[in-house]
């Protein structure tokens, strides 16, 4: 009967990976790269988050502490594009990926520098709580986790099919110069769309770490995610979701049953099956160019 | 009065010179041709026109205002619209939907009240999807209306591209070689849409064609180049007669002499 308890923690986890995934992906589809920064905004995000709300820092309601940080954070991921990436434009795509790697590390010494490299939790109001549901514990931070998610992926959902700027995006993501030629500034675009991304990012670290301890290296995890976004299949935000959920409910199962060692090695064992199998991810929106 | 005015205009890439000392205008209301062998500099103007190149000299005037100062997204808000030689849609989107982001210059609510779907954004929504249905049953493209773009024929993807153009309810439109690839049927619809868009919209219309048919057919006006030079000016019999083009276009060795 502890299955429905892994399957919820698993899925909590899952929600997490997914939301930096949708990062990765919300990068790459617009503009063709990958932002390997990404584990790092997240962490940066809930760094942001806890040194606002914690009482040795701070110390900001947590309803208070939550808008400023995605409002810091979207600022982040604008400024990356706006005064870096985009002076990238028309270098090799290696470069730009070495120059999000270069960022990753930048953001995360530089929360050590602030924050230390201790391991800490956010003091959200959902820590430490959890409620009896049938003879289990269930924690009411799991519950939180899964269902931000929902509301978020709705609302991104909404954004992309309603709003001006999300079909903006849209239209920029499948083909620059004609959307240039609608009347929309894609290097604009593309700044919103990092400053989206560091929003998501934002969101994700701040519900992982309501749910647990972080440290400046909490952002490796985002290699974790990046595999959750190519099984998904990198050019999908629901893919990225499902392979989320995917890598973060196979984890918890893998330990209980196959042992620690081999549950660390199940995400990248899935993710290479998927490359064999399944090149393009589960939800791939690829399609063979035609000549 | 004239709409659109290029005074001596020069482009180089390198050593090419790719457009030399060009000036034209088109008048309001006009159908006007750019006409020439492949590496005339045609499609080169297409883009000086949409900033997509600065040029090295001249100007370039749109409603007599220079638009050289202008960002290339700018230029779809004065009225100016654009299809490709080499298509280039939405891919992954319906006909509905890419005629739909020709509306873009046209949204002016804003994201919030866009996601509570209030009842400004509901009667704007209206209004634009009935501006893209008057262009979907000009152009005859009910049945192709929910269909997505990368599984449909070229000479539909043509038509979607310049229903998508007039969806922005242009002013001046360009139009790069609408006939090419198209059959002669097909060929006799874009000449009857090209009357149509400037008799019943009003609109003014500045195409690169090589098919001297339909060139003839619609022109008021021709400008042939040749290497990036003007050629020749005038009414399609005029244009089509002159030596100067007859020699550039059965290939002379010696271009530069007869220009």
């Amino acid at each position: 009967m502890d299955a429905l308890q892994l399957l919820i923690s698993g899925l909590a986890n899952g929600c997490v990976y997914g939301l930096i995934a949708m990062g990765f992906v919300l990068i790459y589809k617009a503009t063709e790269a990958v932002n390997f920064a990404q584990g790092d905004m997240m962490m940066l995000g809930a760094f942001v988050a806890l040194g606002l709300t914690n009482t040795d820092y701070m110390g900001l309601s947590f309803y208070v502490a939550v808008p400023i940080t995605l409002a810091v954070m979207g600022l982040v991921g604008y400024l990356m594009d706006a005064v870096l990436l985009r002076r990238m434009a028309g270098q090799s795509q290696i470069a730009v990926v070495i120059l999000t790697i270069a960022l990753g590390f930048v953001a995360r010494f530089a929360a050590g520098a602030i924050w230390g490299h201790e391991p800490q939790s956010l003091e959200s109001p959902m820590a430490g709580l959890d409620f009896r549901f049938a003879g289990l514990f269930l924690g009411m931070d799991e519950f939180f986790v899964i269902i931000v998610t929902v509301l978020l992926t709705v609302g991104m959902y909404l954004f992309f099919a309603k709003t001006k700027l999300g079909l903006a995006m849209q239209a920029a993501s499948q083909n620059q110069m004609a959307a240039y030629y609608m009347g929309i500034s894609v290097k604009r675009i593309h700044s919103m769309i990092w400053a989206l991304a560091g929003v998501v990012a934002a969101i994700a670290g701040i519900l992982f770490a309501s749910k647990g301890s972080i440290d400046p290296s909490t952002g490796l995890l985002g290699i974790k995610a990046f595999a959750a976004a190519v099984i998904g299949g990198l050019g999908s935000l629901p893919g990225a979701l499902l392979g989320g959920v995917i890598i973060g409910i196979i984890e918890p199962f893998s330990a209980r049953y196959l042992g620690g060692d081999l549950a660390r090695l199940m995400p990248y064992i899935i993710l290479v099956l998927i490359l064999v199998f399944r090149p393009h991810g589960i939800l791939s929106q690829v399609q063979s160019k035609k000549v | 009065m004239s709409l659109l005015e290029l005074e001596n205009v020069t482009l180089r890439f390198g050593g090419l010179v790719a457009v030399n000392d060009v000036s034209f205008s088109v008048d309001e209301g006009e159908v006007f041709a750019l006409v020439g062998p492949n590496g005339a500099g045609k499609s080169t103007i297409f883009n000086l026109i949409s900033r997509f190149y600065d040029p090295a000299e001249g100007d370039i005037r749109f409603d007599g205002k220079s638009i050289l100062s202008l960002e290339k997204h700018e230029i779809a808000d004065l009225g100016i619209a654009r299809t490709f030689q080499n298509i280039e849609l939405f891919e992954q989107a319906t006909v509905l939907q890419n005629l739909l982001v020709g509306r873009h210059t046209h949204r002016k609510t804003n994201p919030f009240s866009e996601i509570l779907f209030l009842p400004s954004v509901r009667r704007a929504e209206r209004d634009h999807r009935a501006a893209v249905e008057n262009v979907i049953d000009f152009l005859d493209l009910q049945p192709y209306r929910e269909k997505y773009i990368a599984g449909l024929p070229y000479g539909v993807r043509k038509v979607v591209e310049m229903g998508r153009a007039l969806a922005i309810e242009p002013r001046l439109l360009l139009l790069d070689e609408p006939a090419s690839g198209l059959s002669v049927e097909e060929t006799q619809d874009v000449a009857f849409w090209i009357e149509d868009i400037r008799n019943l919209m009003g609109v003014t219309v500045l195409m690169v064609e090589h098919d001297m048919g339909l060139v003839s057919a619609v022109s008021d006006r021709v400008l042939a180049l040749a290497e990036g030079k003007k050629l020749a000016l005038g009414t399609p019999a005029e244009v089509q007669s002159d030596p100067a083009v007859i020699e550039a276009y059965l290939g002379s060795d010696d271009v530069e002499g007869a220009a």
